[in-house]
């Protein structure tokens, strides 16, 4: 945190995105996390993001629950609504609003204990309906905001900063969303904006349940010499298994050659392509089992596995499945949006 | 690509924009900090020890510093008001006379010439007279000051002002000889003196040597001799039409003054167009606030004279055809003007002139007859006169005089003391941490988005009733209060520990003008390429770490457009940044010579 406000002063040579805007329109309260959190480098990467993709603030929603990482929805798009929800709910809010209005860029920001405790249920029932949204964990494997208490997602024997070591099992996020189906699963770091912004595009513009598992190390509880969560650890055991290259269809030409045995393209439903460079041969981000075992295998050596780890672009989302309404309901003419009491004793009729 | 070494003392010293431009190397955020703090008589200590007339310079200096600051490349070229503030320090200070350098009751026996009375002698004599040189000081004109006073209108420039600070120097026990013009630099020589030197001007002001200029000779007038002599009050009247040649600084001074002579239709005739000027364009604005037209493109062809007396002048009005980098490429006479006028002032520059120096003495003459001058210790051919000021090198400003003065008084030190000349005191630099707590700095880091503060000026009827109205009123609290945090504070430097980074980012994503970058290392086109934002200024280095210890990469900071906010820092969470304080470390005289060029004098503030 800091005392004075980011001061906003245009110079020369300063990036425009296709709206005239600024990265700086895209930023918002001055964060008050700790010197050098990693949240708040997943927080510029999602202004840049966002910035990148010209979307209008006014037109993306971002909601959270309760934790350090549910902090940062105020430090970016200071022109959007959003919701702080209550602890481990932010699925459900987030499902309400793309049910109201699929015409949204939603993002939820979340951390491993507002997911992996308290909202596993929420989150697990989110991927179920594949609700369109990017569903961001910043985990750092503690609760920062009290104090630094491990959680859910700790490795078993993790090291504390102080105490016991810890004794339960984790709960890894990536392979929960695996075995529950969902149809976009990433990992990365937060120190890796090369590869954290393609995928957050990716992610925003993928439709369905886009989940992207940031490794922020908590630069106050869990960034010492033992924890397996800190900068150094990160830096040296992520293994990138498949880099993500977003391509924007309306400011970028694609001139690569598709036919390279190594790059997967991949096409989403607005027209934009993703090119899946994988690291290994027997990688292969669209079969869910070696994606699992490839996962699995990494793990046991202590490497953590970046990347798009897999994605089904063809899943249909939540208003497809449930047949519902995707038109933006504030879009509904009145009399479709409240076809009137005939109707409603007609439909009544239908259950009696 | 190689690391950047810090430790080189014009490394920081350069980020400071606005003290590497200065000739003098003045302070200048220090100053400007002080006066924010209202310590005002201290902000004048800290600009007299580099510049020695900060009263006078916070009116007319050329302001070097201004087109360098960085704030200016900011906000569209309205830099701090660098010079205005300088004044501020200088009208609010309190008395100073116990804080200035004294001259010691034992003398050292060494005697000093110097011919001139303006800037460069006065810089001389004021480092010399503290060490117990005796400085004789041979002054042509019956008062001080040289060009400051003969050249530069009251108006802007209250004899006042310039008394108080030459009485500065001259109250150290100079001897000033007043109306004692230097007639033979043999005699001078064989008076025994043991060095001197040549503060002497550049007093010749440029001919135009066309058709008429004869016969009109009693309305045509040559600029500085013309100023000159409006000083000294030998002329107080000129005729109403007047026509200026030459759209230098002299040129506005001519014809501002002209205006309060009873000048009442003032044109300024320019041979090119406006980028080509050599005026400064504040001392512009200055001179068409009052209404003096400016005309461009007119070549002056011949004097136009009936019945004995000047009726105005032919132009040749000119085209020019320019190329793609703005530069005059052909020049074309489209048609001729004549432009009628009862006076005619010539400011197309001025020549030195040396008659009074032998050409047998062993002082070396080279190109245009200037003498040889060793750019760095000012010594001429013969190695116990010096030069300095616009006799030097022809014609600069005054604040260029004060450096080759304090440059001289070092060379003459040295000769003095039988040290070669040449083994001078390199320039240092100090660094200081400016961290006072958490989120606290010793400076007020916050950035003040507001405009450059505008110099208010006295009503134009009002200013054009006495020569000597100051024109400009100085700033007001409010003024000074807003301006002083306009500046930047660029000498509060981002230094940084590459052991300490944790490679987190923080400062990147903090950074309100993107200047940081982590990335590979490499040849410099790529690592050029990899900024987070476009070097648009070539000239400024960046800074490149040595590799960061998990990544091997490097951390790089492009200085164009650093706030020095300090953001990085407080957003650091290993202190990998600080801010710190470069006190850049200028040897004078004073630590020189004597075999014990060893301790700095303490800087004021």
């Amino acid at each position: 945190m800091s005392f004075i406000r980011k001061p906003r002063v245009p110079y020369e040579g300063q990036e425009v995105n296709a709206l005239g805007r600024t990265r700086a329109d895209y930023e918002g309260f001055m964060s008050t996390l700790c010197a050098g959190c990693g949240h708040d480098s997943v927080t510029a990467a999602i202004t840049r993001a966002f910035f990148e993709l010209s979307i209008p603030p006014h037109r993306a929603v971002k909601i959270s629950g309760i934790g350090c990482s549910s902090k940062t929805t105020a430090y970016f798009l200071g022109q959007s609504h959003g919701n702080n929800t209550a602890h481990g709910r932010m699925p459900s809010i987030a499902t309400g609003t793309q049910a109201a209005n699929a015409g949204l860029h939603c993002i939820g920001v979340s951390g491993d204990g507002d997911t992996l405790s308290i909202g596993l249920g929420q989150f697990a029932h989110a991927i179920r309906r594949n609700v369109n949204m990017l569903y961001v964990i910043e985990n750092n494997g503690v609760y920062g905001l009290t104090k630094g208490q491990f959680s859910a997602s700790a490795a078993l024997g993790a090291k504390p900063k102080k105490g016991e070591a810890n004794v339960q099992m984790p709960i890894d996020p990536v392979k929960t969303a695996l075995a529950l189906g969902a149809s976009f699963i990433a990992r990365s770091f937060s120190g890796d904006k090369a590869q954290l912004v393609p995928l957050i595009k990716a992610g925003l513009s993928h439709k369905g349940f886009a989940l992207i598992d940031v490794l922020s190390p908590c630069v106050t509880f869990n960034d010492h010499e033992d924890s397996t969560m800190s900068y150094a650890y990160a830096y040296q055991n992520l293994q990138p298994a498949a880099d993500a290259d977003f391509i924007d269809p309306n400011r970028e030409e694609i001139v690569t050659d598709y036919d390279q045995g190594d790059i997967i393209p991949v096409t989403l439903h607005d027209g934009s392509k993703i090119l899946l460079k994988k690291a290994e041969e027997d990688y292969d981000p669209r079969d869910l089992g070696r994606a699992f075992d490839y996962v699995m295998r990494h793990q046991e050596q202590g490497q953590i596995v970046t990347g798009l780890l897999y994605i089904d672009e063809t899943l249909p989302d939540m208003h497809e499945g449930n047949k519902t309404v995707g038109t933006p309901l504030v879009d509904l003419p009145f009399e479709d949006l409240c076809p009137g009491s005939d109707a409603l004793a007609s439909l009544q009729e239908r259950y009696r | 690509m190689k690391a950047t070494d810090t430790s080189e003392p014009d490394y920081f010293h350069r980020v400071v924009d606005c003290q590497w431009a200065c000739p003098a190397h003045t302070a200048v955020p220090e100053y400007i900090r002080l006066i924010a703090q209202g310590r005002f008589t201290d902000a004048y200590m800290v600009n007299r020890e580099s510049n020695v007339f900060p009263g006078i310079l916070g009116r007319v200096c050329d302001r070097p510093c201004e087109p360098a600051c960085r704030r200016g490349r900011l906000d569209k070229d309205k830099p701090v008001a660098i010079c205005r503030l300088k004044r501020v320090a200088a009208d609010y200070r309190d008395d100073v006379a116990g804080l200035l350098p004294q001259a010691p009751a034992q003398k050292n026996g060494k005697r000093i010439a110097l011919i001139g009375a303006g800037p460069a002698s006065l810089t001389v004599a004021n480092d010399l007279l503290p060490l117990g040189y005796a400085c004789t000081i041979f002054e042509a004109l019956d008062k001080t000051g040289g060009l400051m006073r003969t050249n530069i209108p009251s108006f802007r420039l209250p004899d006042k002002v310039l008394d108080e600070e030459i009485d500065m120097i001259l109250n150290m026990g100079a001897d000033l000889r007043l109306g004692t013009r230097a007639e033979s630099m043999k005699a001078l020589l064989d008076e025994g003196y043991d060095a001197v030197f040549v503060g002497s001007g550049a007093p010749h002001g440029k001919e135009l040597d066309l058709p008429g200029r004869q016969e009109a000779d009693a309305n045509v007038h040559i600029g500085i001799q013309w100023l000159e002599s409006v000083a000294f009050e030998h002329i107080d009247t000129i005729g109403k039409r007047v026509l200026i040649i030459g759209v230098g600084n002299t040129a506005m001074d001519c014809c501002r003054t002209s205006l309060r002579l009873g000048a009442e239709n003032v044109k300024v005739m320019a041979r090119k167009p406006r980028g080509f000027f050599k005026a400064s364009h504040w001392e512009l604005e200055d001179a068409e606030e009052e209404m003096v037209e400016i005309i461009v493109n007119h070549s002056p062809k011949h004097f136009v004279v009936e019945g004995g007396r000047l009726k105005g002048m032919m132009f040749e009005k000119l085209e020019y055809t320019l190329d793609d980098k703005g530069q005059i490429r052909d020049t074309e006479v489209v048609e001729e003007v004549f432009l009628a006028c009862d006076d005619v002032v010539l400011a197309i520059g001025q020549d030195n002139a040396f008659p009074w120096i032998e050409r047998d003495c062993g002082i070396e003459f080279g190109k245009w007859d200037m003498p040889v001058v060793d750019p760095i210790t000012y010594q001429s051919s013969r190695k116990d006169v010096f030069f300095g000021g616009d006799a030097a090198f022809g014609p600069k400003n005054i604040i260029w005089a004060v450096e080759h003065g304090h440059q001289a008084a070092i060379s003459i030190h040295k000769h003095c003391q039988g040290e070669d000349v040449s083994d001078r005191l390199p320039r240092g630099v100090n660094l200081l941490s400016t961290k006072m707590g958490l989120h606290e700095w010793s400076y007020s880091n916050d950035f003040e988005p507001a405009a450059r503060r505008a110099m208010n000026h006295v009503d134009l009827k009002e200013r054009f009733k006495k020569l000597d109205v100051e024109v400009e009123l100085g700033f007001t609290a409010d003024q000074v209060a807003t301006e002083v945090e306009r500046c930047l504070n660029c000498d509060i430097q981002t230094v940084f520990t590459e052991s300490l980074c944790t490679e987190c980012d923080a400062c990147i994503d903090i950074c309100p003008v993107d200047c940081l970058t982590i990335a590979p290392n490499g040849e410099e086109p790529a690592v050029r390429e990899s900024l987070t934002a476009p070097a648009v200024n070539p000239d400024q280095p960046f800074f490149l770490s040595e590799p960061l210890k998990y990544t091997g990469r490097v951390m790089l900071k492009d200085e164009n457009f650093c706030l020095h906010c300090g953001l990085c820092a407080e957003r650091c969470p290993t202190a990998a940044w600080d801010m710190q304080q470069s006190v850049i470390t200028i040897p004078y005289a004073a630590e020189e010579g004597g075999g014990s060029a060893s301790c700095q004098q303490q800087k004021t503030g």
